[in-house]
């Protein structure tokens, strides 16, 4: 359902100045959502300094300063620091990205960074993705066959391979299903781009044998067809992916296979 | 995920930080002007009936649509009518399976917003 603001254990305080680094020539100014579930206070977001003469690139360097230096409660998760593990996946700037492949100097201004979107907060920049996994285990996301298996392996031609490309790439970050307001409002039951991406990964593979099954699951007015095509996720995804494209190609399919 | 149960855990920001991009403006856009457009046409609906019902009711429903206020949003109803058909003509091409690459989509958005304003020009203009 829509719901244009915030509930009201979510709305946002001011919260902690952080002092300057002393001595530091080339400071940048962070803002960073806060919320600690065991202090009982409403989201805050905090103000930090960094000196970007000792710090790396990126917008995850920062925060690991941050963590290191400044203020160890700061919570976030980050694992592969190079873009694979879609860990760090936070809203900067007001798009969703991954912090450890967003360069602070793409960044105008004070960087202002959020958890996912109309997400439940764990603790500071961690949302929870229970949800968000589950819908993705429901579009069987692993190959379905209903032959006998092959001696080997199953052979895909080079052709059909390529159909693939720009699809097996998505590392599940979640930024562009938390980017799409139709997601916002109707999360419980549409689907979102990440998953049906996925989902339209597995419809096309030539190897797969339960592409009817799979579209029969996705006819649905919600599942499916809450997609209006505003293509924040193609603009946001951090792997330079078109979720939007692939439900397009679905939905395409489900009138295809009606005529 | 607002439905979801999630304890006391809050909701974090979305309209509040997300900054809009010219397809989502573009797309809520569509919605707007199509549900402006069903006001509209009641207007002309009742500026009909006013008609059927007798000259005295006439005039003044004529009064109300002919007054700067009744132009100004007639005038309106007319980009709100060609935005509106131009977004559907790109919900078409989207249909078929094109313009889905992001530059594409943007610049069709931007085709939708500049297209509407000309041929509204036009069309007020030629009436």
């Amino acid at each position: 359902m829509v719901q244009l603001t915030l509930p009201k254990n979510s709305r946002i305080t001011i919260g902690k100045t952080w002092p300057k680094p002393e001595g530091a020539k080339n400071v940048r100014k962070f803002q960073i959502y806060r919320w600690n579930p065991d202090d009982g206070k409403n989201p805050q977001v905090d103000t930090y300094y960094v000196d970007l003469d000792t710090c790396g690139p990126m917008v995850l360097d920062a925060l690991i300063k941050i963590k290191n230096e400044i203020d160890p409660t700061l919570t976030f998760r980050r694992s592969c620091r190079e873009g694979i593990c879609g860990s760090c996946a936070m809203n900067i700037d007001g798009i969703n990205t991954l912090a450890c492949i967003y360069g602070m100097d793409e960044i105008k201004g004070d960087v202002k960074i959020y958890p996912l979107p109309h997400m439940p907060v764990v603790k500071d920049l961690i949302p929870d993705l229970t949800h968000f996994y589950a819908q993705h285990a429901s579009i069987m996301p692993w190959l379905e066959t209903k032959t006998n298996t092959p001696a080997k392996e199953w052979r895909q031609s080079v052709e059909d391979r390529e159909k693939l490309d720009g699809l097996y790439e998505c590392v599940m970050c979640a930024c562009c299903s938390t980017s799409c307001p139709s997601y916002w409002w109707n999360g419980d039951r549409y689907l979102g781009p990440a998953a049906l991406l996925h989902a339209y990964r597995w419809i096309i593979d030539s190897r797969d044998e339960a592409t009817g099954e799979r579209l029969d699951d996705l006819e649905d007015p919600f599942k499916l067809y809450r997609c209006h095509t505003i293509m924040n996720c193609a603009k946001t995804c951090p792997k330079g992916l078109n979720p939007a494209k692939a439900i397009g190609s679905i939905k395409k399919m489900m009138v295809e296979r009606h005529v | 995920m607002a439905d979801v149960n999630r304890g006391n855990r809050p909701l974090s920001p979305h309209l509040q930080v997300y900054r809009p991009q010219l397809t989502s403006i573009t797309s809520i856009l569509t919605r707007i002007t199509g549900n402006a457009l069903l006001l509209a046409a009641l207007l002309i609906v009742w500026w009909l009936l006013a008609a059927s019902y007798g000259p005295d009711y006439f005039a003044t429903a004529d009064a109300v649509l002919t007054s700067w206020f009744g132009d100004l949003v007639l005038a309106l109803s007319v980009l709100g009518l060609w935005y509106h058909t131009l977004a559907g003509v790109r919900h078409l091409v989207w249909d078929s399976g094109h313009g889905f690459e992001v530059k594409t989509a943007e610049r069709m958005g931007l085709a939708c917003i500049g297209g509407s304003v000309v041929l509204t020009l036009i069309t007020l203009i030629a009436v």
